[in-house]
């Protein structure tokens, strides 16, 4: 039984988590796209301008949400190889936190889900701390571990308003002008918080610390050698995701008006997983897609109650066998575009 | 075998609301009153809550009978996530739906409250334990049928002090449920003179094995343990307690558990728990008729208290309609409910009863012993009758709510 | 009696052995996982849905064949860890040329399929497993009661996993099984059949599982949902006692149950988190846990 007994992940021959065969030939688009890319991003655009006239714009509000989410997930697993199976940890307290400010503080919407943004940023310090000690299937189990911790707080602690959760968390005003009580405007503060975290994260990776994150990634051991401190690179790395995954859940719970504990849950980070995993794990706009499948195929398969778990299982299994790149991974492949 | 009918169950509710989905292309008919079971179809709840919830809102509109508008039920699984339950009331509310019944689970339930409010359409709630769905909480679009943390505990707490059970040890869920249980039960043993030794509080939902704090309980002495938990938690409380012998020194009470879950802990383990209901299927001879028509629909067994609960609030809700005209009632939840709160209430299910102003239903509630085996005639044959406590007695009294309908 | 610590004496003596019947529990699932993953490399997340399809089997076994309790303490291990062989055929065996992280995301897709079908078979209320009646009752130490079936279960579970590992360290087979793992193109030149004994060894694994099943079912509640809460909590005894280490996944299992136990007794609140703090502590002192090779 040949096993690859690795315990870092990715290489260049591809048999990492993640590790999409580059094309040959890549036509260079504008601020780091590729062409595809950027065509790709149009297309996106033109969807959340036209959207919320055709869809409902509070499933939309969900799916950008946890589009986010998923995006601030793919960042560690995608750039830096490293599976975060806690990751619920950071986008409900974000949520716990955001809807205390607003309700209990009476702070603007701005303010709250920077309150939660920082706070899941804070926590993602500590535990990335305690987790970037180990690799691999290691790491996973570890952020998993704290993640259930994070949750048995959660359910103890008053603030969090226990099985109840936060309820009627007001909208409030943006900038303390602007109500936000229709959907169709907060669908627009969404999409723009949405924008900019994707194109935040697009940012980071075409950085020279991301350049230094994908030699990480590559072969940790070269990039030691080299005089770079792995370890710092990637906490922070494990930082700024909880941080962006923070902002998403805040994000969500003022759209909601709740935040309870199935927003911490281990369901909910393996709900990320699958979402990323469909989309394509390290593609810039697999999490994306994957989040409006799996969102979709909660709330349109939601009379199907009793199944959905299975089907879910069944994604997994599919993805994992068969589908490993993803949707979006397997049309860049057959496109010859990176995605 | 069980498979079998469950299958041809959900292929005859997959149907019905195949017929019904909310997403078919129907123009809608402003003659046709909209009904949404919202509850747990898939998860933890499914049994005491789920399809039979379904069945039983099917039941109440079929013995309400035709007066001159349609009546169509749709049902939905909330997975017990407050997101998807709000997401899925939301949709319903835009897109026609008059009213959403059911809604186990506090978290959820409270987040659908908000948004009936909101869009001022009716909330029926029969399958959430949480009082302030009456209290802090309450809204002129809610009404709370079946049971509440308050009954459980009075009933309970207050019945089996007058029998001699006057020193408690709690064995309680550490999260907000659980201590409102603990708390509120507790208060009413005090309050008729009786003591409360101690109480251990274990983390939630991640405890299977309670034996070291049954150990604690039997080491205080006490005559009755309290479990402020449910469903599996207290299933395997009771469990633990028989193997220990807890049982031979003290009287066990269930602060919240149905005859669902005494079928799967079984009569050998669950003989001589005491717990309360407000609804059995044998109470009465309309309770048996009643679960005569459902049965062989609800999966070849009785109605459990939560379906029970849809049954009679939905039945009640059909009434006001028929009496204010179908185009009122869809217009507005408020004018519904108020309609229903002027209505005396009368189900086979619960019998005669009212709605208070907060939204409160009020009906007697039921302390029930669990038979013995050998005292069991049929397999659903579980409980023999101990005390009854009247509905204006055992809800929480109006003005102690904090409910702003009722301030002004 | 004396207090300790402010505790009667009887009280924490017994909240010790009760400790240690827990620890039977984790020790018993933590060396199905550390088995499964020092041999085999994969990190088993159906390994919960696997504990309870053997308490499942149990009581299937009774229902619906009248087959009682000793009888399936073999029979329900043996059906199951057939099952796990035909999950490793079809599904796990295409990964092993892969990224461990695969196989982690595979098994936990098996485990969502597993409980959620289970649970649209039998509901989530749980169906009733009575205790066998040679182990009904209840030994009278003095300072509490013992029921007789717990301390069945400690020596089951003791007698288990010293027979599994003194297998795995002592014996030829498990010779083979651990050269394997490091090399395994030579053991197969040697003539060793290594992928029928990589499937056998999940199979095992699996069944190990099972068995632990089998015992919890007359204690706990038989329900779908029955493996998941145990299974975050085995992961981090695993974690703690070191992946690879098969003694010290059985000792730490022991030891945490029994830490957790103390827990119960002085603070009760925090016993669901003392073993994931622990966790914490261990991997900050000793990244490689407790007994594991780095």
């Amino acid at each position: 039984m040949s096993v690859e007994t690795t315990t870092s992940p990715g290489t260049t021959t591809g048999t990492g988590i993640g590790a999409i065969p580059a094309p040959a030939i890549q036509a260079e688009g504008a601020w780091g796209f590729s062409r595809a890319q950027l065509a790709a991003l149009g297309v996106m655009l033109v969807f959340l301008a036209v959207a919320p006239f055709v869809l409902y714009p509070v499933f939309l509000m969900k799916l950008l949400c946890f589009a986010l989410f998923a995006c601030a997930f793919n960042l560690l697993i995608g750039y830096v190889g490293l599976l975060s199976f806690g990751h619920a940890a950071y986008f409900g307290m974000g949520g716990y936190l955001a809807g205390h400010a607003a309700k209990v503080w009476g702070l603007t919407p701005e303010i709250s889900i920077i309150i939660g943004a920082l706070t899941a940023g804070l926590l993602g310090a500590v535990a990335g701390w305690i987790a970037i000690r180990r690799q691999g299937i290691y790491f996973a189990m570890i952020t998993l571990a704290l993640a259930q911790m994070v949750y048995f707080f959660c359910v103890q602690a008053p603030f969090t308003g226990g099985e109840d959760g936060i309820q009627a968390i007001p909208r409030g005003k943006l900038f303390g002008v602007i109500p936000l009580d229709s959907d169709l405007t907060m669908y627009w503060l969404v999409a723009a918080i949405f924008l900019g975290g994707f194109l935040l994260i697009h940012r980071i990776i075409h950085s020279p610390y991301g350049m230094v994150l994908k030699s990480i990634k590559e072969n940790e051991p070269r990039a030691t050698s080299l005089g770079y401190r792995t370890d710092d690179y990637k906490l922070l790395a494990f930082i700024l995701s909880a941080t962006l995954a923070g902002v998403a859940g805040a994000t969500k719970s003022l759209v909601f008006g709740i935040a309870t504990l199935t927003d911490v849950h281990w369901s909910m980070s393996g709900e990320v997983v699958l979402m990323t995993l469909v989309g394509g794990l390290g593609t810039v706009f697999g999490p994306v897609i994957g989040a409006g499948v799996i969102v979709g195929m909660q709330n349109y398969l939601a009379e199907m109650g009793a199944w959905v778990t299975v089907i879910q299982g069944v994604i997994f299994v599919i993805c994992v066998l068969a589908f490993r790149r993803g949707l979006v991974g397997e049309l860049a492949n057959w496109l010859k575009v990176k995605l | 075998m069980a498979i079998q009918r469950r299958t041809l169950l959900a292929a005859g509710t997959a149907a019905v609301a195949a017929r019904s989905g909310f997403r078919s292309a129907r123009a809608q008919a402003a003659n046709t009153i909209r009904i949404g079971v919202l509850s747990d179809m898939s998860g933890p709840y499914r049994d005491t809550t789920g399809p039979g919830s379904v069945v039983l809102t099917q039941q109440a509109v079929q013995d309400f009978g035709s007066r001159g508008f349609n009546v169509e039920v749709l049902q939905a699984d909330h997975q017990n996530k407050p997101d998807v339950g709000a997401n899925i009331a939301r949709q319903w509310f835009d897109q026609g739906v008059d009213v959403v019944v059911d809604l186990p689970t506090s978290s959820v339930a409270l987040a659908v409250n908000n948004i009936a409010r909101e869009k001022n359409k009716v909330h029926l709630n029969s399958g959430a334990a949480t009082s302030d769905l009456t209290g802090t909480q309450c809204s002129p679009n809610t009404v709370h049928w079946t049971y509440d943390t308050y009954m459980l505990a009075k009933s309970t707490g207050a019945a089996i002090v007058k029998t001699g059970g006057d020193s408690w040890y709690f064995i309680t869920a550490d999260y907000a449920f659980g201590h409102a249980l603990e708390r509120d039960t507790g208060n009413f043993v005090r309050a008729q003179g009786g003591r409360v030794l101690g109480a251990a509080r274990y983390p939630f939902p991640a405890t299977t094995d309670f034996s070291a704090f049954l150990l604690q309980a039997q080491a205080s002495r006490a005559k009755v343990l309290g479990m402020a938990n449910a469903s599996t938690d207290t299933v395997n409380t009771i469990k633990a307690a028989r193997e220990f012998g807890l049982h031979r020194t003290m009287k066990l009470a269930a602060l919240l558990m149905g005859v669902v879950d005494v079928k799967s802990l079984g009569l050998e383990s669950g003989q001589g728990l005491l717990l309360t209901e407000s609804f059995y299927w044998d109470l009465n001879p309309r309770t048996r008729a009643l679960t005569e028509r459902v049965r062989a629909k609800n999966e070849n067994r009785p109605p459990a208290m939560v379906p029970a609960g849809c049954y009679g609030a939905v039945l009640h809700y059909l009434k006001a309609v028929a009496e204010m005209g179908v185009a009122q009632a869809k217009a507005s939840g408020v004018d519904a409910v108020a309609r229903m709160k002027a209505l005396p209430c009368d189900d086979d299910a619960f019998g005669p009863g009212t709605i208070r102003a907060d939204g409160r239903k009020l009906h007697p509630a039921f302390l029930f012993e669990v038979k013995a085996p050998a005292e069991s005639r049929n397999p659903w044959d579980l409980y023999k009758l101990a005390a009854t406590t009247p509905g204006e007695e055992v809800f929480r009294p109006l003005a102690d709510g904090n409910c702003p309908l009722v301030r002004s | 009696m004396d207090d300790i610590f402010g505790i009667p004496a009887p009280l924490l003596f017994g909240q010790l052995l009760l400790g240690l019947i827990n620890g039977a529990f984790y020790a018993m699932l933590s060396l199905g996982l550390a088995v499964i993953f020092g041999l085999l490399n994969i990190v088993n997340m159906a390994h919960g849905a696997q504990f309870m399809m053997g308490a499942f089997a149990a009581w299937m076994l009774l229902a619906w064949f009248g087959i009682g309790y000793w009888w399936a303490l073999i029979i329900a291990p043996i059906i199951v860890g057939i099952t796990g062989i035909i999950l490793e055929k079809l599904f796990i065996s295409k990964l092993y040329k892969l990224d461990h992280l695969y196989g982690l995301l595979l098994t936990f897709g098996l485990a969502l399929i597993i409980e959620g079908v289970f649970r649209n078979e039998f509901g989530s209320s749980g169906l009733p497993y009575r205790i066998p009646a040679e182990l009904s009752g209840a030994w009278d130490l003095g300072f509490m009661f013992m029921p007789i079936y717990r301390g069945w279960v400690v020596i089951a579970a003791l007698v288990l996993c010293l027979a599994t590992w003194l297998i795995i360290e002592k014996t030829r087979l498990g010779a083979y099984l651990r050269a394997a793992t490091e090399r395994a193109e030579l053991v197969q030149a040697f003539g060793v059949n290594v992928p029928r004994m990589v499937t056998l060894t999940y199979g095992f694994g699996v069944a190990l599982a099972a068995v632990g099943g089998v015992l919890a079912a007359p204690i706990y509640s038989v329900n779908p949902q029955m493996g998941s809460n145990l299974i975050i909590v085995v992961f981090a005894v695993v974690v703690i006692g070191g992946m690879g280490s098969i003694l010290g996944a059985i000792l730490t299992g022991f030891a945490l149950g029994v830490v957790e136990g103390l827990t119960k007794v002085f603070w009760p609140e925090a016993s669901a988190t003392v073993i994931f703090v622990i966790m914490a502590i261990v991997l900050v002192a000793r990244p490689a846990g407790l007994f594991g090779r780095a």
